[in-house]
């Protein structure tokens, strides 16, 4: 039974990115990129979830919300579920 | 009627600290104000108030700021040197509005100086040691049992105009030891910082321009404010507005000008109707009381003006009488300090003599007598 | 207003920090683990000094102080001690830290107070553009060392270590997780601990040493850090140039402030009956 693939949104605070890239070059597996200065998830269907982004990112600017999901996750801190409006959802 | 007690005046400051509410002292050793530390050390655990040595004194005031920001009644003792350490951190105090009271027991200066020996040097360093405007108030007792009553009045002046506050003793003052009756406990009056009610719509720094003190809610209940040395706004956060930043140090300056004629302090002998008038503080003072009464043995008309509270300089009670005085004498332990602000304020109305010591030995009132009697004959 | 931002003070984001300092990093990674511990905001107090690093104090949503330069370590000191039951954090820098602030740092190592110290490591003074501190490597430019800094710079780690702190990490904005670990175990250390985040700052730092931008620095930490516990096993040679990250040391000792409080119960017992005649003060405090 293939395990069914987690799915992942991006929240961009656009106000907040400085547009440093440090996101954009260590994201594993490149979903992110530089647009008009400004982080944007480009390949967000292969976000794995490692939020290695949102917890580098100097400025909060990006943050990771997992989608499909029938339940939504139990408040543990660790992978919260920030149910965010978000401010610019890219996915 | 609480029965007299010989006692020593550095102990006297830390019993009207105790009377007045202390529960938080960091200090460092130094000669001759060390006394005040380690009374503190042995009182207070035994009111469960807390006693620190801190590695030195720009250590020490910064605890005893921390201290009062948890709403704490917070205190630190020194002299020259180690006062001069502080001086960054009184600023700090006085733009923050985190009330302390800092005992400086005089010795001689500059630098090491001589540091059993008396002198009166640190009193323009008390208005204006630190850097840019700011306010302070420095109570100069003149004995014994004032140690007691002006380190209280210190605390209570923090407490309610939220500023650094200097206690001005001296070594003679600090190391001398009186008969004392100390006032009936219950009989002292205590003031207390007025706290916000709620954290909802907390503004630290909101006060009404004219010398307004703002309310002051403690660290660690709720209010999750913010504290700084930068120039801030009512909201406590920094700005760079320079009108903003202007507005807060006259706010700053003006709560103690406006609130001088309460903290207004100072005593006067035979001064009322007198042709030479002797202004003198701390130390000094004693030996120009004494002098003062010798001349009007001898049919001279001596009197004396002493201030407790020399900053702000008592200058309405002065001018008054140096009005009807034909000459003014003023002895200092030191080489001109405090004259020059009797100058300021007498105005040319009457002729002011410096009468300075500073070889290490307090005036013999001989010395401050033959200058009343030699300039009047 | 986002969740994930609850211990900011979010009205005063987007922060003052260049682009790609880590200062935001770590400061993220402080507020992510408090976040963890589900400690609670009103029972934090957050000290700064002056210089980048100390700008944090005003971004959190905590009870907050920006003292003055190097007298962070010193305020909190007066702070813990009046409110042991508070959590006390101090976030500083190398010069904050260890310049101006190095006697109240091994003294407050050495009482072991129950203080959460973060070092925000970016070898040089950035606010003031870029001057070298006591932790710039030896040879590095500076705009005060621009013939290379003849210095030989702190090891903050064993210096803590030798002054008697008692839980001493080290990691880099580039390994968070680390650092956020190190954190977790800090603030849960009953005593003195230094978590030192070796962070880049590519506007003064970076741009002086010619060592590239935010991605480039970042990516230096990752190439130069070696965890202590691989380190163990490597070969000396092969740790030239490079520098140790992980848990230094983690020993407890008595806690100062609970010290203290020992003292006083056992001074009371003794003058337990102590109104004291002339001391009788009307004002016995808490």
């Amino acid at each position: 039974m293939s395990e069914q693939k987690r799915s992942f949104s991006h929240v961009i605070r656009e106000r907040y990115c400085k547009g440093c890239s440090v996101c954009v070059a260590f994201c594993p597996k490149q979903v992110l990129v530089l647009k008009n200065g400004k982080v944007f998830a480009e390949r967000p269907e292969q976000c794995i979830g490692c939020r290695l982004c949102e917890m580098r990112c100097p400025d909060y600017a990006i943050e990771i919300v997992e989608t499909g999901l029938d339940k939504p996750v139990e408040k543990d801190a660790a992978c919260v579920d920030y149910s965010v409006p978000p401010e610019a959802n890219h996915a | 009627m609480p029965e007299a007690k010989l006692m020593q005046g550095n102990e006297a400051c830390t019993l009207g600290a105790l009377a007045a509410g202390l529960n938080f002292f960091a200090g460092y050793p130094i000669t001759p104000s060390t006394e005040i530390a380690e009374l503190c050390s042995e009182e207070l655990p035994k009111i469960g108030g807390k006693f620190i040595q801190m590695e030195d004194e720009i250590g020490s005031i910064a605890a005893i700021i921390g201290a009062s920001l948890t709403g704490r009644k917070a205190m630190t003792a020194t002299s020259g040197p180690g006062f001069s350490l502080m001086q960054e951190l009184i600023g700090y105090s006085a733009i923050s509005e985190v009330p302390i009271v800092i005992i400086n027991v005089q010795r001689v200066g500059p630098s090491t100086g001589m540091p059993t020996s008396l002198a009166q040097g640190d009193v323009m360093q008390a208005r204006w040691g630190t850097h840019g405007d700011h306010p302070v108030v420095v109570l100069a007792p003149g004995n014994v049992r004032e140690c007691f009553d002006l380190t209280i009045k210190a605390f209570n002046i923090a407490e309610d105009l939220r500023v650094p506050v200097i206690v001005l003793s001296d070594e003679t003052i600090g190391h001398m030891r009186e008969k004392v009756v100390l006032p009936d406990y219950k009989s002292i009056k205590v003031v207390n910082r007025k706290a916000p009610a709620t954290p909802a719509g907390y503004l630290p720094y909101k006060a009404d321009q004219d010398g307004g003190v703002p309310l002051m809610a403690p660290f660690g209940a709720g209010y999750r404010w913010h504290v700084t040395g930068l120039s801030h706004d009512e909201t406590g956060f920094p700005t760079n507005k320079g009108e903003v930043a202007g507005d807060l140090i006259k706010r700053l300056m003006r709560k103690v000008e406006k609130a001088e004629p309460v903290i207004r302090d100072y005593a006067t002998e035979s001064a009322d109707d007198c042709d030479v008038l002797v202004v003198a503080f701390g130390s000094s003072a004693m030996s120009a009381t004494s002098a003062v009464r010798q001349a009007r043995a001898q049919g001279v008309k001596a009197g004396l003006f002493r201030p407790k509270t020399i900053w702000p300089f008592p200058e309405e009670p002065l001018r008054e009488l140096a009005a009807k005085a034909k000459r003014i004498i003023v002895p200092e332990m030191n080489l001109g300090q405090l004259v020059l602000e009797i100058e300021r304020v007498v105005a040319g109305k009457a002729p002011v003599e410096r009468l300075s010591k500073v070889n290490c030995e307090l005036f013999r009132p001989e010395e401050i007598l033959k200058a009343i009697i030699g300039g009047s004959k | 207003m986002s969740e994930s931002l609850d211990y900011f003070r979010q009205n005063r984001l987007p922060h003052i920090w260049c682009p790609g300092c880590g200062h935001g990093t770590v400061t993220g990674a402080l507020t992510r683990t408090l976040a963890k511990l589900g400690i609670d905001k009103n029972n934090v107090v957050v000290v700064s000094g002056i210089g980048c690093s100390s700008r944090a104090s005003g971004y959190l949503d905590f009870d907050t102080i920006h003292t003055a330069h190097g007298r962070a370590i010193a305020f909190a000191t007066g702070i813990k001690l009046s409110r042991p039951d508070m959590k006390v954090i101090v976030m500083t820098g190398d010069g904050d830290c260890t310049a101006i602030g190095g006697n109240h740092f091994i003294h407050a190592a050495r009482r072991n107070i129950d203080i959460t110290t973060i070092v925000m490591n970016n070898s040089n003074y950035g606010m003031t553009s870029g001057q070298y501190s006591p932790m710039t490597p030896t040879g590095m430019l500076g705009t005060t060392a621009p013939y290379g800094n003849v210095e030989r710079p702190f090891d903050l780690g064993k210096l803590a270590i030798a002054c008697g702190a008692t839980y001493v990490g080290r990691s880099t904005s580039y390994h968070v997780q680390l650092l956020g670990e190190l954190l977790e175990k800090a603030l849960l250390n009953k005593g003195f601990s230094v978590v030192e985040a070796v962070v880049g700052c590519p506007t003064y730092f970076g741009r002086k040493n010619k060592l590239g931008g935010a991605v480039d620095m970042f990516t230096w930490q990752k190439d130069h850090a070696v965890n202590v516990k691989a380190a163990a096993v490597m070969a000396p040679e092969k740790l030239e140039g490079k520098f140790l990250i992980g848990e230094l040391y983690n020993q407890a000792a008595p806690e100062f402030t609970a010290q203290y409080d020992a003292l006083i119960e056992s001074v009371r017992r003794k003058f337990d009956n102590f109104q004291g005649g002339v001391r009788g003060c009307a004002q016995n405090s808490d």
